[in-house]
């Protein structure tokens, strides 16, 4: 297939255009289409959840669910990730408990990442989640990097990058791609397209036709997928990690999405993008696709949906409870995992701000609004 | 014992490291087949083959974003820059990853990896290939930043480095690389980097220094002495986390110091320790800290010689805050 063909399986109205991926079952089908669906719940009660000022930040994924699951799905579960701050569906689907991710939105003493980083900036080892980052593209290269480790080691993993077109103009693109290309490792390049990066347009991020032929250059096979297909995504992707496993390198696979709400809860993307263009690509959304061919293969009905609907807002009601009602976590922790082991400057500035608090009190939390 | 060079001390160390941990790897430009452009990883490649000793296509940015997926993934990577002025296009990769991963991902992923990197002049380089760049990079928390002084010194701080569990940039001083030599131990030994050696012990002035610089002060230190001024060296090793302790100390017995380094002034290591020795010190203090460096004017060529304090820049500044009063 050449890189300027799209993979589908079911057009725009969700009709089966091809045939079923093998190996997917009702059973797998129905838990890519709850997945799905959780994302979008979860994603509408994180914006809220910033509306109302009880978080500080969110970014949703909506209309990427489609793009995202499809790839989740043909992981395997010892794979390693390198997801971007927009991936949240991946960690819904692998059964994440919805507290971790809460508490990481609320930056609880209970969450993992201890307070440090901003919302839907997770660390998740259990799922070999790794650590995100706020700078564009820079986990391109750490996963062309421990997918060589995978090699050196022998083991049979593979990498997972994730980014978006705006990504694909870092320099950690370009190196993570050629490194990971030279050396052939099992590495899975997810450049979701989704046509914007904050408010710059694709056609202003590349002048390349499509991003899934940057692959050409480098040296590796560039597919382009329809991202709100997600059984096309799905193919796409375990092809890929086929080829990844069994020592045939790398691959860059776009997926063709949009980006159906704002960057984050801090943009506005009617100051830049044209209502015509939104509502065109709201006629492809990926969950409304999905459910129509679902209920072609009768693997759907409305009842099922309304019953998960109401599991999983009860679900996401008790997490956000609890992440809400956890504090946040205590002053000298703001020391801890510079170093493996507190070194004595640390042990004395720590030792002259507790003290201060001893003498003077609290310290005021003045707050502050995230403005991007 | 053997005599060795630096050079030497330091592919000793590799070697070492490599057939003790084979979680251990190495990854740079022209650091397998040839052995690095100055012959630090020599024999390595030949050893470990393609997979452990890794020729990277040139991007500094690449070489360290792998090593920190590698890391991250659990092996002990040992990248090497081919020159510190060549760091750059990896500072966002060393500032915002390697030094954050263990903060920001609560301590449920960390950077166990060693970037090594020639550092200062003393080579006609120019200013790509002489600078001294300590001061970026100690002013990264999370980052351990390490320079040797001597053969021995860099060996047994090498293996320290490449088995801590934090990042660490070591700067080699590769004017010290074929220098001189020195009596080093066979096999495997570590040197706490968390402690500044006491070079030379003295009672008058206390000298600080790091790097190719400690053996100019030691030279000045032995000429000053022939004209009475007894100086005590402290050569600090680390910079980040620094042992202010050790400075502190000797500072309160000789009431006078002297922070010596290569690198520009404004914002340095040197100006640390003088803020340090001022805040905390001041009743011990007969003299202002003084501060010999680099000047804040760009590497040059041609006049390399001039940039870089000589003992007799050092000597000068030894006898000023001797004799203050």
């Amino acid at each position: 297939m050449s890189t300027d063909e799209m993979l589908q399986v079911m057009d725009a109205p969700g009709k089966a255009k091809g045939k079923t991926p093998d190996g997917l079952k009702g059973d797998d089908l129905k838990k890519m289409f709850r997945a799905m669906f959780f994302t979008r719940l979860f994603d509408q009660r994180g914006m809220n959840l910033q509306r109302q000022g009880r978080i500080g930040f969110y970014v949703p994924s909506y209309g990427q669910e489609a793009s995202q699951i499809g790839a989740g799905y043909a992981m395997a579960d010892h794979d390693i990730l390198f997801p971007s701050y927009r991936v949240v569906s991946i960690a819904l689907l692998r059964g994440v408990d919805l507290r971790v991710l809460f508490n990481q939105a609320w930056g609880n003493a209970a969450d993992l990442c201890k307070g440090r980083q901003m919302p839907n900036h997770y660390a998740i080892p259990d799922i070999g989640w790794t650590s995100i980052s706020s700078p564009i593209g820079t986990q391109i290269t750490h996963a062309a990097g421990a997918a060589r480790a995978a090699q050196i080691r022998g083991e049979p993993k593979v990498s997972w990058a994730w980014f978006g077109d705006g990504g694909t103009s870092s320099n950690d693109f370009h190196a993570g791609m050629n490194f990971a290309a030279v050396w052939k490792s099992p590495c899975i390049f997810m450049c979701e397209n989704n046509h914007w990066a904050i408010s710059v347009p694709q056609e202003k991020q590349s002048a390349s036709a499509t991003f899934a032929e940057k692959a050409v250059a480098y040296g590796m096979p560039g597919i382009r997928v329809d991202g709100n297909d997600v059984l096309a995504v799905y193919e796409a992707c375990k092809e890929a990690r086929e080829r990844a496993e069994s020592g045939g390198g790398p691959t860059l696979i776009e997926t063709v999405t949009f980006r159906m709400g704002p960057h984050s809860s801090s943009d506005d993307p009617s100051k830049y993008q044209a209502k015509e263009l939104f509502e065109a690509w709201q006629e492809k959304d990926p969950i409304d696709r999905f459910r129509a061919w679902m209920k072609g293969k009768r693997l759907w009905t409305q009842k099922w949906e309304d019953e998960l609907k109401e599991e999983m807002l009860a679900e996401i009601a008790a997490a956000v409870e609890s992440a809400e009602s956890t504090p946040a976590p205590e002053v000298e922790t703001l020391f801890d995992d510079v170093y493996a082991d507190v070194p004595v400057m640390l042990q004395e500035q720590r030792a002259t701000l507790l003290d201060q608090i001893r003498r003077s009190g609290d310290i005021e939390d003045t707050g502050g609004a995230f403005p991007l | 014992m053997p005599e060795i060079t630096m050079l030497k001390a330091i592919n000793d160390a590799l070697h070492i490291a490599m057939e003790k941990d084979d979680d251990v790897v190495m990854l740079g430009e022209d650091i397998g087949v040839k052995g690095g452009v100055f012959g630090t990883t020599e024999g390595l490649h030949a050893k470990y083959g393609d997979l452990r000793v890794m020729d990277t296509p040139l991007s500094e940015c690449g070489i360290i974003g792998t090593a920190v997926g590698m890391a991250i993934y659990g092996l002990k990577p040992v990248p090497e820059i081919q020159f510190q002025d060549f760091i750059f296009p990896a500072f966002d990769q060393i500032v915002s990853e390697m030094a954050k991963m263990r903060y920001r991902s609560g301590g449920h992923f960390t950077c166990p990896m060693v970037v090594r990197t020639p550092s200062g002049g003393g080579i006609r380089g120019g200013h790509y290939h002489s600078q001294s760049g300590e001061a970026y990079f100690a002013h990264t928390p999370g980052l351990r930043v390490v320079m040797p002084s001597t053969p021995r010194e860099a060996k047994g701080l090498m293996l320290s480095a490449i088995f801590c569990d934090d990042p660490v940039i070591f700067l080699e001083p590769k004017a010290l690389y074929r220098h001189s030599k020195e009596e080093v131990e066979d096999g495997f030994f570590t040197i706490d980097m968390d402690k500044a050696r006491i070079a030379r012990e003295g009672k008058d002035v206390t000298v600080c220094s790091w790097g190719a610089m400690v053996s100019i002060v030691m030279d000045a230190a032995k000429e000053a002495a022939e004209n009475g001024v007894d100086v005590e060296v402290i050569d600090m090793r680390s910079m980040l986390p620094w042992d202010a302790e050790t400075v502190l100390e000797s500072v309160r017995k000789t009431g006078r110091c002297l922070a010596v380094q290569e690198a520009p002034r404004t914002c340095s290591f040197a100006s640390e320790i003088a803020a340090t020795v001022a805040e905390k010190c001041i009743d011990s203090l007969e003299a202002p800290v003084g501060r010999v460096s680099g000047f804040d004017t760009p590497f040059p060529y041609t006049l390399e010689h001039v940039y870089k304090p000589d003992k007799k820049r050092v000597l000068n500044a030894i006898e000023y805050v001797a004799n203050w009063q």
